[in-house]
């Protein structure tokens, strides 16, 4: 039970949670400017990087200089919507998804030539973990994502239903004509939505970058489990997303856990997969999500 | 001596160059005639490439088969096998928007690579399958064989472009581009919409399985990393882009021309110092990426815009 808590809930929980800040923004973008964009995950790659630069040169614990990684990200993204995205905005929307495509690979390929394609840590050594009622151990970084994507989480649900910011960005994204002849800035949304879209892409790349480690690839590996993470919670759905990341990851950690006699339930080296799987499973059967979201 | 070693660049360029025009042509099918986004064109690629590897090669322990089997029959299984994973896909996504079918098709990618690298009874996993014979060559054996193997690609290529030219200009392909252009409509002319984007997205990812058995007869030797995810599915995309989607010929013109500049400036970045040739390739990536985004704004009709095909009326 134990060993269950430790090795199977508590990484579910936390991949759950990368998942989540990532697919925020991808449900965001996805539910106001209609379209699935392919470089969120590569967003997470230079916010992250944009943090460990910060990390090589102030000597303060890595959260602490997530500001730095948020800045880049959010700097990035209203560039590229700027002089990618906007120009496509009056095509049909799949002409920007091809755009995002390209646009994941200058991200990445810029990531191969700043900083390197190998890898690279946030804090070398190993920390011993904090020990709780001395059975449950659980990693001070675990327990620091976990605080700070409930504090993201309420954060975000509050913005979305009090302020009035928040209230125009989920009136454009179900109706985006009526919010318009309602006299509601939609440049001025859509601005916002990149900002909050790429500050979360950035923790998100953060965080992962420092359970593991860091590479150009980071996020791209993470983009399926992001957008399997979005159609779960339905398109437009913020909070909604919040649970499909939560969902996915722990679906994807405790599907190696050995339910039924002494072998994972599925080979590790198929977790990937699971993400997938629950994405056609829903595709098939929900395709607007658990929560409603819009079926464009 | 330097002459035969321009030949036969110049001969592994056509190669190269006919294979990313089947593929081309493929992706025009699905995407220039049928609007239909496939961001994993990698997948079915290694799919046909492996299908068409275990048919072929002679029997051993270390893989799946192989069988032994003539080169055409080892593409046509690639084909059939590629067909039916597009089918899976194509079927779960041509009802929702786009965008869909193209997450839904990045995925299947993901655990086709999956698939390869962890399935190694079928595939040897990492160490991948060698011997994969070449077509002919039981009557010509080292460089003639490349010689040989550019003519039967381009002759594919050639029967590729006809299949493609005849879908284009018969009333399958008016009633697509009327799809693509207006769902709405066609639909309330009494068209199948859903049956006829899973007939497009099925035809092309099998013709994209071909091109991956060609690229396995070409390199002798599959292994997982031959089939580079990324790479070969954006630049597919940029050649088609640049070539003009939604014209066969354009389909071609944009293969060779992007292929062409890509290994071209291989040659140049290949004589700078060490330390600046692996960095040269993400400079090379970094400039294709920009490259389409300078196309989409910019020459959205590529190199060679797309035409209607003229109607033509009997004469009485």
């Amino acid at each position: 039970m134990i060993e269950f808590i430790n090795l199977y809930l508590i990484p579910g929980l936390i991949i759950g949670s990368i998942y989540a800040l990532g697919a925020v923004g991808i449900s965001m973008i996805f539910g106001i400017l209609r379209f699935a964009h392919f470089a969120h995950g590569d967003l997470m790659t230079i916010g992250a990087y944009g943090t460990l630069t910060a990390v090589w040169f102030i000597p303060v614990h890595p959260l602490l200089l997530l500001p730095f990684g948020i800045a880049l990200a959010v700097v990035s993204a209203l560039a590229v919507d700027r002089f990618f995205y906007k120009p496509l905005r009056k095509l049909p929307t799949i002409y920007t998804v091809i755009s995002s495509f390209g646009v994941a690979l200058i991200f990445r390929s810029l990531a191969q030539l700043l900083w390197s394609s190998g890898n690279q840590v946030f804090i070398p050594g190993v920390k011993p973990p904090l020990v709780l009622f001395q059975t449950f151990r659980i990693a001070a970084l675990h327990a620091q994502v976990i605080v700070l994507t409930l504090v993201i989480a309420v954060a975000l649900h509050l913005f979305l239903s009090r302020s009035k910011l928040g209230r125009a960005m989920r009136a454009v994204a179900d109706e985006p004509e009526l919010a318009a002849v309602a006299g509601l800035d939609t440049e001025k949304v859509i601005r916002s939505t990149w900002v909050i879209g790429a500050a979360l892409a950035a923790t998100a790349g953060v965080f992962a970058g420092m359970d593991t480690s860091m590479h150009p690839n980071l996020g791209w590996n993470l983009l399926l489990a992001m957008f399997a993470a979005a159609v779960l919670g339905g398109i437009g759905k913020p909070m909604g997303a919040i649970a499909g990341g939560l969902i996915i990851g722990l679906a994807e950690e405790l599907s190696t856990y050995n339910w039924i006699g002494d072998n994972p339930l599925i080979s590790p080296s198929y977790k990937s997969a699971v993400a997938f799987l629950i994405m056609v499973v829903l595709l098939i059967f929900r395709p607007q999500g658990l929560f409603k979201g819009r079926l464009l | 001596m330097e002459m035969t070693g321009l030949f036969f660049y110049i001969v592994s360029v056509l190669i190269a160059g006919g294979i990313y025009a089947i593929l081309c042509l493929a992706l025009n099918i699905q995407w220039g005639m049928g609007g239909l986004f496939n961001a994993g064109i990698a997948g079915f690629f290694a799919v046909g490439a492996y299908a068409s590897a275990i048919m072929t090669t002679e029997v051993s322990d270390k893989h799946l088969g192989g069988f032994g089997m003539p080169v055409p029959v080892g593409l046509a299984v690639a084909a059939l096998v590629a067909g039916l994973t597009g089918f899976a896909v194509a079927k779960i996504c041509v009802r929702l928007k786009s965008d869909y079918l193209a997450m839904a098709s990045i995925g299947i990618a993901e655990i086709l690579r999956l698939v390869i690298v962890n399935e190694s009874w079928v595939t040897n996993g990492s160490l991948g399958i060698s011997g994969v014979p070449r077509p002919f060559d039981e009557f010509v054996q080292g460089r003639g064989s490349d010689i040989v193997l550019m003519v039967f690609v381009w002759v594919i290529v050639a029967g590729v472009y006809w299949i493609s030219a005849r879908l284009n200009d018969s009333p399958w392909g008016r009633t697509l581009r009327a799809i693509r252009d207006n769902e709405a409509s066609a639909r309330a002319a009494g068209k199948d919409v859903e049956w006829f984007r899973l007939q497009t997205f099925v035809i092309g990812c099998a013709l994209m399985g071909i091109a991956g058995g060609l690229s396995a007869h070409y390199f002798k030797f599959l292994s997982p990393s031959a089939t580079e995810p990324l790479l070969v599915t954006f630049l597919v995309w940029v050649m088609l882009m640049a070539g003009g989607s939604g014209n066969n010929r354009g389909a071609i013109a944009g293969a060779l021309t992007i292929w062409a500049l890509w290994s071209m400036t291989e040659i140049f970045t290949n004589r700078l110092p060490p330390e600046w040739v692996t960095r040269s390739s993400y400079i090379r990536m970094l400039l294709v990426g920009l490259l389409l985004q300078v196309v989409l704004q910019k020459f959205r009709s590529g190199l060679i815009p797309e035409r209607s095909p003229p109607v033509r009326f009997k004469d009485t």
